[in-house]
């Protein structure tokens, strides 16, 4: 455990000092976790197992958008598993569930626990119909299709600059919808 | 979109930086912070004995107060914009203007008193007071929750009320020197209920707004 987490700050480090393959492998090692905490709070609150790969997707935007709050000198594991507890109790409240706050349903994920599966959700699906155009061509792009920003900045006969806009605004305008909705 | 296609999304944003939510909370205040003044500049103004009330210790000691409350609350609400914050070991900075308030009250009781009690607590500027500092908080509360919105706190309403209190603090800070009433006790009774009363409305908005 306590090995785990010291590779997730050190990858954390590694991202917010620019390596994107850091980054891309830090959300994969942690998505496990997080998923298999989502599973076991919806188990508590009664509700059925398969919305936790909503919350997981909500826990990942929310990563992404605030990781400017984690202080690099930090752990990454504790600003991660509040994060993922925020995210969760929503979640529920949105539900109409009465919440009871398990602090342990994210510290406590025992080892070879964790799925290691990828599972599609529908509420991400949902909203990225409700972005504009141009935002949704560039997610799709490059999260559906796998294309990089400079073949989707071809494809779509824009810089890469605005590929970079559209794709940073499309995620956090999401985040907002899966809040709000 | 399944999450693998999401992750790769993110990993594909990652050239963007965020700045700091101090940097934003800075920036936001100092926005803010002309408009309070020109609130105070219009209606208020300094007041004009202010260089005699300059010797009086305790109007010095009313920007004490103030600023004992104002800056410990930007450190607090900066602190507690961190999703894994928690108040405890943060919160005895709130408790800073309480404990100079209360040394303020002890030393005037130890002093002759130039007017009764009730008077010093009453002054002749309390309504003002109630109104003034709710007004030039109004727009550095606004700035206040702007600049924490870009923070991740895990309890909305209270990162919204610690806004409450710097804004509170900042405006009463300009009050102090319009305000003819120096007594510890006048500014213990009407100066928390203002700081009170926005602090309630930055705890009501900021449950609203500072959810991520």
């Amino acid at each position: 455990m306590r090995g785990r987490e010291d590779e997730w700050t050190g990858l954390m480090r590694s991202a917010m000092a620019g390596d994107d393959a850091a980054y891309h492998r830090l959300l994969r090692a942690v998505t496990p976790v997080l998923r298999a905490a989502a599973r076991r709070g919806l188990a508590r609150a009664g509700q059925p197992p398969d919305q936790a790969e909503d919350i997981v997707q909500e826990i990942l935007l929310a990563v992404h958008l605030k990781r400017h709050t984690w202080d690099s000198e930090a752990p990454f594991a504790p600003w991660l598993f509040a994060i993922g507890r925020n995210k969760l109790i929503d979640a529920l409240r949105r539900r109409g569930r009465r919440v009871f706050v398990n602090i342990d349903d994210f510290a406590e994920t025992l080892p070879g626990e964790a799925p290691e599966e990828t599972a599609s959700a529908g509420e991400v699906a949902a909203q990225l119909n409700t972005l504009p155009q141009r935002q949704r061509d560039v997610l799709q792009s490059i999260a559906v299709e796998s294309a990089s920003i400079k073949d989707t900045a071809t494809k779509f006969s824009m810089s890469e600059g605005a590929v970079r806009v559209a794709l940073h605004r499309g995620l956090a305008a999401l985040t907002t919808k899966l809040r709000d909705h | 979109m399944d999450t693998d296609q999401l992750i790769r999304s993110l990993a594909a944003d990652n050239t963007h930086h965020a700045p700091r939510v101090g940097a934003v909370l800075t920036m936001a205040l100092l926005v803010a912070a002309p408009l309070s003044i020109l609130i105070f500049a219009t209606f208020l103004g300094v007041r004009p004995d202010v260089m005699t009330a300059m010797h009086n210790p305790f109007f010095d000691m009313k920007f004490a107060v103030t600023l004992s409350l104002a800056i410990p609350a930007i450190i607090v609400s900066l602190h507690l914009s961190r999703p894994e914050a928690l108040l405890r070991g943060w919160g005895w900075l709130l408790l800073l203007p309480v404990g100079l308030l209360a040394v303020a009250i002890g030393s005037e009781a130890m002093m002759a008193p130039a007017m009764p009690m009730t008077m010093r607590l009453m002054g002749k500027n309390s309504r003002v007071c109630l109104v003034a500092i709710p007004a030039m908080s109004l727009p550095l509360l606004v700035g206040a929750l702007f600049g924490l919105r870009h923070g991740a706190p895990s309890h909305p309403a209270l990162a919204g009320a610690l806004a409450g209190l710097v804004s509170a603090g900042l405006a009463a800070t300009l009050y102090a020197s319009h305000c003819t009433d120096d007594s510890p006790l006048f500014v213990a009774t009407w100066y928390t209920l203002a700081a009170a009363f926005v602090t309630a409305i930055g705890a009501l908005v900021g449950s609203k707004v500072l959810r991520y």
